[in-house]
């Protein structure tokens, strides 16, 4: 069902809202504490970036480090194609991210507050700039905007911090993580911009609040519907409102639907006859083995072809690819070609053993995740459209997504 | 009792190889050259071996390192 937290307030279409509205509707932001982690552990708050990770573990790994000199990544570089969700919360909700950031700061102890955002995500970046201008003085000092390239690695944690020290938005090999070590050397707290605006919720009302709405008391989420869907666009709804529930709050299917890609990129392909009970929620997800990801939701119609859209993202994904490790640079070139192939009607169904070869390969091989979330993806497309990529040559090429 | 593991630092190899010559017992090379390398500890009669291919490496990205559980 939708929900109304983190977008609760004026209308959307209204644009940012001010600070003043911002401090007059829901009072001003607590201070950091070690209070402040034991709300969030209790709340039960995981991160919205992807992995998923729990955001009171990863402070207090800062806390620990930090001797008052850390440093907080507002993470908003959104990389993936799919999803909109964060530049449409910094676009609308600023103060609610900045709210979070400045939590964070001061509760881990840290000197600089990095909004860390794509370069192509103008509105938002309008937003967070005008934002940070309204602030007092002490937050202003210690934060600034760094525009992240337009490449799908750059969100990840440990290429955000490469980034900001050396200009190359390429990961490093870890550890030391940016905990340990990150921006100038400092322990480093890298937060996706939607968990920060959780936080800036979870901090004022408590714990109790936090849990009082969404399956297992796990609050909302935002989601990016895309695809086959009446109205595509950034919801919140409560956390383990179903896939069908969701696709009806976003108007209904516009045309049948054949699966459903959750979690995006690097997510999960779904028969939709499975995929609409689905609850999104991360516990409920990963007791399927599935997860939600960034939030992304897209609905592949009917007529469009699973062989094909497969094809098409994993040469998204091997173009992506930082070429800095060898399993992943040539592997994942290797297993997008041979999709190409098979989508090209060039090859046939023997060309599936390599692909299953190469995709053992390739697994777990790469200084970040990214071959990973590309492999466990094609692994979702092969078992979904199984026979598509099976027969793919008999039944032609001419369905295109 | 304290055990070793191989690990290779995926962006410095440039998967010359030399390691999977030496050690083949652990490492194997992949359909593009770089090596694959069994998890675990290394078996202690495999150790001198395990040193040589870290030494060997041209590029310093194999290293042999106490066996432990990351973090996080
Ligand atoms: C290839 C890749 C790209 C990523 N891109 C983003 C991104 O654009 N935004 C983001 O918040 N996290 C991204 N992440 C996840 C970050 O590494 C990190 O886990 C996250 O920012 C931590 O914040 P969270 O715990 O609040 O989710 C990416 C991870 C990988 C492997
Ligand atoms: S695994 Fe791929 S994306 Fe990640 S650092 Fe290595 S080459 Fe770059
Ligand atoms: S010897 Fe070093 S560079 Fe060569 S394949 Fe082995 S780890 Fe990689």
């Amino acid at each position: 069902m939708r929900a109304a937290r983190l977008f609760s307030g004026p209308e959307l279409g209204a644009g940012a809202e001010s600070f003043r509205d911002h401090r007059r509707r829901l009072g001003p932001a607590p201070a950091g504490s070690r209070n402040l982690i034991a709300t969030l552990e209790t709340s039960g708050l995981r991160g919205r970036g992807g992995g998923a990770f729990p955001v009171a573990t990863k402070w207090r790994a800062v806390a620990k480090r930090s001797r008052g000199t850390a440093v907080v990544l507002a993470n908003g570089a959104e990389g993936e194609p799919l999803s909109w969700k964060d530049r449409v919360l910094m676009a609308v909700r600023p103060h609610l991210v900045l709210d979070g950031a400045f939590m964070a700061a001061s509760t881990v102890g840290a000197t600089q507050v990095l909004l860390y955002l794509g370069e192509e995500h103008r509105a938002a970046a309008a937003a967070m700039s005008r934002a940070l201008a309204e602030r007092p003085e002490p937050e202003r000092n210690i934060a600034r905007l760094v525009a992240s390239p337009n490449r799908y690695v750059a969100g990840e944690e440990s290429a955000a911090v490469h980034f900001v020290n050396a200009g190359v938005a390429t990961p490093t090999t870890v550890p030391p993580r940016p905990y340990e070590r990150g921006v100038d050397g400092r322990a480093t707290l890298v937060q996706n911009v939607e968990s920060l605006a959780q936080v800036a919720l979870a901090g004022r009302f408590g714990d109790e609040w936090y849990r009082s709405t969404g399956i297992d008391g796990q609050g909302t989420v935002l989601l990016s519907l895309s695809g086959a869907v009446a109205a595509p666009g950034v919801m919140e709804v409560e956390a383990g409102t179903t896939v069908g529930e969701a696709v009806a709050e976003a108007g209904g299917s516009s045309e049948p639907p054949r699966a459903v890609l959750l979690g995006g990129y690097f997510g999960t392909w779904i028969d939709a006859s499975q995929a609409w009970a689905m609850p999104l929620e991360t516990s409920r997800l990963k007791a399927l083995g599935l997860s939600l990801g960034t939030g992304v939701v897209s609905i592949l119609p009917d007529r469009a072809c699973g062989v094909c859209e497969t094809a098409r993202m994993m040469q998204y994904l091997a173009g992506e690819s930082a070429a800095q490790c060898g399993p992943c640079f040539f592997g994942l070139r290797a297993l997008a070609d041979a999709c190409t192939g098979i989508a090209e009607g060039r090859s046939g169904p023997a060309e599936l053993q390599r692909l299953q070869r190469w995709s053992s390969q390739v697994r777990g091989r790469g200084a970040c995740r990214h071959p990973d979330g590309a492999v466990g993806f094609l692994q979702s497309a092969l078992q979904v459209f199984w026979h598509e990529f099976q027969h793919h040559r008999a039944h032609g090429i001419q369905r295109v997504a | 009792m304290a055990t070793s593991e191989l690990a290779v630092d995926r962006i410095r190899c440039d998967g010359s190889g030399l390691c999977a010559e030496l050690l083949p017992e652990l490492i194997q090379l992949d359909d593009w050259g770089y090596p694959m390398i069994a998890g675990g500890p290394v078996p202690k009669h495999l150790l001198p071996d395990a040193r040589r291919a870290v030494a060997a490496c041209p590029v310093l990205a194999l290293a042999l390192q106490r066996s432990q559980q990351a973090p996080r």
